[in-house]
C-alpha cells in the first residue's frame, strides 16, 4: 500500500517560482494520475521534486517518510522516475542498459535475481527482440521503451513517468499503459505521469491533475470531473468541446486557440 | 546479432555467450600485447639475436654482462614502461569519456598534461634541486606536483559550482589556456638549453624508463584498478544518460568527481616520467568501444590494453624508423594510432551496412 502526501509544495525553476503552495488530496493506491497542463507549467519540475532530485519547499512524503530524508538508495528502490529525455545514443546494448540500471545501485542483489528481473521486464514490455541491439541503432520510440524498462525493472511502488509515450506509436502507447497498470497493481503503487496527449490521459488515467499558469492546481479529480470546457480554457487557453463518448468517457475536441493572458512583455 | 536472441535461450544465457566472446577477444588482445612487448625487446642497435634474448629472459646468467645490462636495464624497462603508461592513459581516457559524456575527452582535456608540463618547465628552467631529491627525479616530481595542483583546482571549483559536465569542462578549458600561457611565459624567459629540454619533454619519451619508474606507475595503476572495478556498473549506467543514471539513484556529481580524481592521478603519474603523450588516452577508449561496446567490465580493460598496445607499438616504431635514433614516443603514437583507429572505424562502418 503506497501513500504519497504532498503538502504546500512550492517549486522553482532557477529563480522563478512556477508552482506555489500545491497540496494534493490523498491519492488512492493503485491509481494512475495524469498530470496535465500547458508547456512550462512545471510538470517536469514537479516530477523531479517527487523523485528527490529537484529542489522544492514544502512537504513531500512517500509512505510517511520525507523524500529529502531518504538516501539515494532508498529512493532508488521505491521510486521509478522516467526522465523526459530519451536514453542517449551509445554503443551500449539494451540488455546492458537495463541490467546496469539495477546493478549500479543494488550491489547487494545476487546475479540470478537481477537477471530474472531483467528477463521479466523485457517480456512484460514485449521488447525481447531489442535486447541485443545497441542503443545507437534503435529508433526514438524503441529507446523510450528501453528507458521504461530501465525504470520499471525494479518494480518501484511510486512511478513518475515523464511523457512515457511521447515517442511511441498507437500500438505501443496502449502497451505501455497496460504494463504500467500491471506494475502499479502488482505493487499496489501509484503512478504520476505528465502527458501532452489529453485524450490519451483521459482514456487511461484514474485521476487527472490539471495545472495552469494562473491558478496553479486547477483540478485533481477523475477525468470526467477534471476536464471541463472551462478548465480546458483556463489551463490550456484553448476553446474546445468536451464530449462524452458512448462508453461515458470524456473526449476533448479542440476548436481554437485563445489569446494568452499572461503574455507580459518585459519593460 | 539476431542469432543470439533465439527464443530457446534466456536473455541472461545469450548475454553470457556475448560475455564469453568478449573475454576471448580480451585474451587475444592481451596475447597481441605480449607479442608486441617481446618484439619491442628484440629490437635495438646492440645486435642481440632473438634466441639470445629469449634465453636471457628466462635465464639471465646465460648473457654476458653487457648483454644483461642492455636487456634487463634498458630494453625491458623501456618496453614495460610503454605498457604501463599506455594502460594508465587508456584507462584514464576511457573513464574520462564516460564521466564527461564526451568521446572527445581524454586525459589531456582538463589540462592535467599541461599542468604537468608547467611543473616540469619550472623544474627545468629554475633548476630547483629540493633537498634530498635525486636529480633525475626533480622533473617528474615537479611535473606530478603541477598535475596534482590542477586536479585540486578543478575539484575545488567543481564542488563549489556543481560538477555538471559543462562546469567541469569549462574549468578545464580555462585551466588549459591559463597553463598554456604560463608555459609560454616560462619558455620566453628560459635560456636556449632549458628551452630545448622543455620542448623535448613535451614530445614525450619513454627513453628514461627505469625499473623504479615502471614500478611506481604500476603500483599507482594497481591501486586505482580496484576502485575502477567497483564502479563499473555505475559508469555503465551513466552511459544511458545522466538523467537516467540520476533517476536510478546514482549520485552523478559525486561519481564524476571521484572518477576525475582517480583519472588525474593516473595521468599525472604516467606523464610525470615520460612527458606529454597525447592521443593514447583519446584513441585507446575508441578502439575498445568499437571492439567491446560500452559494458565497462570489458570497455575499461579493453581501453587499458588498447592504450598499452598503441604505446608499445609506437615505442617499437620510435626505435626502428631511424635505426640508432630514438624518435620521441609522443610523436610516433599519433602516427601509429591514427591509421589503426581509421581502419577500425571503416571496418565498423562496413559491418554496419
Amino acid at each position: 500500500m503506497t501513500t504519497v502526501s504532498i503538502k504546500k509544495v512550492t517549486l522553482s525553476y532557477g529563480t522563478k517560482t512556477i508552482l506555489s503552495d500545491i497540496s494534493l488530496p490523498d491519492i488512492p493506491a493503485g491509481s494512475l494520475v495524469g498530470v496535465l497542463g500547458p508547456n512550462g507549467v512545471g510538470k517536469s519540475t514537479f516530477m523531479r521534486a517527487l523523485a528527490g532530485i529537484g529542489d522544492y519547499q514544502g512537504e513531500i512524503c512517500l509512505n510517511g517518510e520525507s523524500i529529502e530524508d531518504m538516501t539515494f538508495l532508498q529512493r532508488a528502490g521505491q521510486i521509478g522516475y522516467l526522465p523526459q529525455s530519451l536514453p542517449q545514443h551509445t554503443t551500449l546494448i539494451a540488455y546492458e542498459a537495463v541490467i546496469s540500471a539495477c546493478r549500479a545501485v543494488r550491489p547487494d542483489l545476487a546475479s540470478p535475481e537481477v537477471e530474472q528481473m531483467v528477463e521479466e521486464i523485457f517480456d512484460l514490455l514485449g521488447i525481447r527482440h531489442l535486447a541485443f541491439m545497441s542503443l545507437n541503432k534503435l529508433s526514438g520510440g524503441q529507446r523510450q521503451m528501453i528507458g521504461l524498462a530501465q525504470v520499471l525493472v525494479k518494480k518501484p511502488s511510486l512511478l513518475l513517468l515523464d511523457e512515457p509515450t511521447s515517442a511511441l506509436d498507437l500500438r505501443w502507447q496502449i502497451g505501455v499503459f497496460d504494463v504500467v497498470r500491471t506494475v502499479v497493481q502488482q505493487r499496489n503503487g501509484i503512478c504520476l505521469m505528465p502527458i501532452h496527449d489529453i485524450n490519451l490521459a483521459l482514456r487511461h488515467c484514474d485521476q487527472i491533475m490539471l495545472l495552469s499558469k494562473e491558478d496553479g492546481l486547477l483540478a485533481f479529480a477523475p477525468p470526467i470531473e477534471a476536464m471541463t470546457q472551462d478548465n480546458l480554457r483556463r489551463a490550456y487557453r484553448v476553446d474546445g468541446r468536451v464530449e462524452t463518448c458512448s462508453q461515458g468517457r470524456p473526449y476533448v475536441i479542440a476548436e481554437g486557440a485563445l489569446p494568452l493572458t499572461d503574455q507580459k512583455i518585459p519593460a | 546479432m539476431s542469432s543470439l536472441a533465439t527464443p530457446a535461450l534466456s536473455l541472461a544465457q545469450s548475454y553470457k555467450r556475448l560475455t564469453i566472446k568478449r573475454m576471448i577477444w580480451l585474451g587475444i588482445l592481451s596475447a597481441v600485447l605480449i607479442a608486441t612487448v617481446i618484439t619491442n625487446i628484440t629490437i635495438g642497435p646492440a645486435g642481440l639475436t632473438i634466441p639470445t634474448i629469449l634465453k636471457g629472459l628466462i635465464d639471465a646468467s646465460s648473457l654476458s654482462t653487457n648483454e644483461a645490462i642492455i636487456l634487463w636495464e634498458v630494453r625491458l624497462p623501456y618496453a614495460l614502461m610503454a605498457v604501463v603508461v599506455g594502460a594508465c592513459l587508456g584507462l584514464a581516457g576511457a573513464e574520462m569519456q564516460t564521466v564527461l559524456n564526451n568521446p572527445l575527452s581524454s586525459p589531456t582535456t582538463l589540462g592535467v598534461m599541461h599542468a604537468a608540463t608547467f611543473g616540469a618547465s619550472i623544474a627545468i628552467v629554475f633548476k630547483f634541486i629540493p633537498f634530498g631529491l635525486p636529480e633525475n627525479y626533480v622533473v617528474p616530481v615537479f611535473a606530478f606536483a603541477g598535475a596534482i595542483c590542477s586536479v585540486l583546482v578543478i575539484q575545488y571549483f567543481s564542488r563549489k559550482f556543481g560538477a555538471t559536465v559543462d562546469t567541469v569542462i569549462l574549468i578545464g578549458i580555462a585551466m588549459f589556456f591559463a597553463l598554456e600561457a604560463s608555459i609560454s611565459l616560462i619558455q620566453f624567459v628560459a635560456d636556449s638549453d632549458s628551452l630545448q629540454q622543455i620542448v623535448f619533454w613535451t614530445m614525450g619519451s619513454l627513453a628514461r624508463a627505469t625499473w623504479e619508474k615502471v614500478a611506481i606507475v604500476s603500483i599507482v595503476l594497481a591501486l586505482c584498478l580496484p576502485f575502477s572495478i567497483r564502479q563499473v556498473w555505475k559508469m555503465t549506467a551513466l552511459r544511458g544518460g545522466e538523467d537516467y543514471a540520476r533517476s536510478f539513484g546514482l549520485s552523478v556529481e559525486r561519481l564524476r568527481l571521484i572518477v576525475l580524481f582517480r583519472v588525474s592521478i593516473m595521468t599525472a603519474v604516467a606523464v610525470a616520467f615520460t612527458g606529454v603523450i597525447g592521443f593514447v588516452g583519446l584513441v585507446g577508449p575508441h578502439i575498445s568501444r568499437l571492439a567491446f561496446g560500452e559494458d565497462h567490465r570489458f570497455y575499461l580493460p579493453g581501453a587499458a590494453l588498447s592504450g598499452a598496445f598503441i604505446l608499445a607499438g609506437a615505442s617499437i616504431l620510435s626505435k626502428s624508423i631511424v635505426p640508432g635514433i630514438l624518435i620521441p614516443d609522443g610523436i610516433v603514437t599519433a602516427l601509429i594510432g591514427i591509421p589503426l583507429f581509421l581502419a577500425l572505424l571503416i571496418k565498423q562502418k562496413r559491418t554496419a551496412k
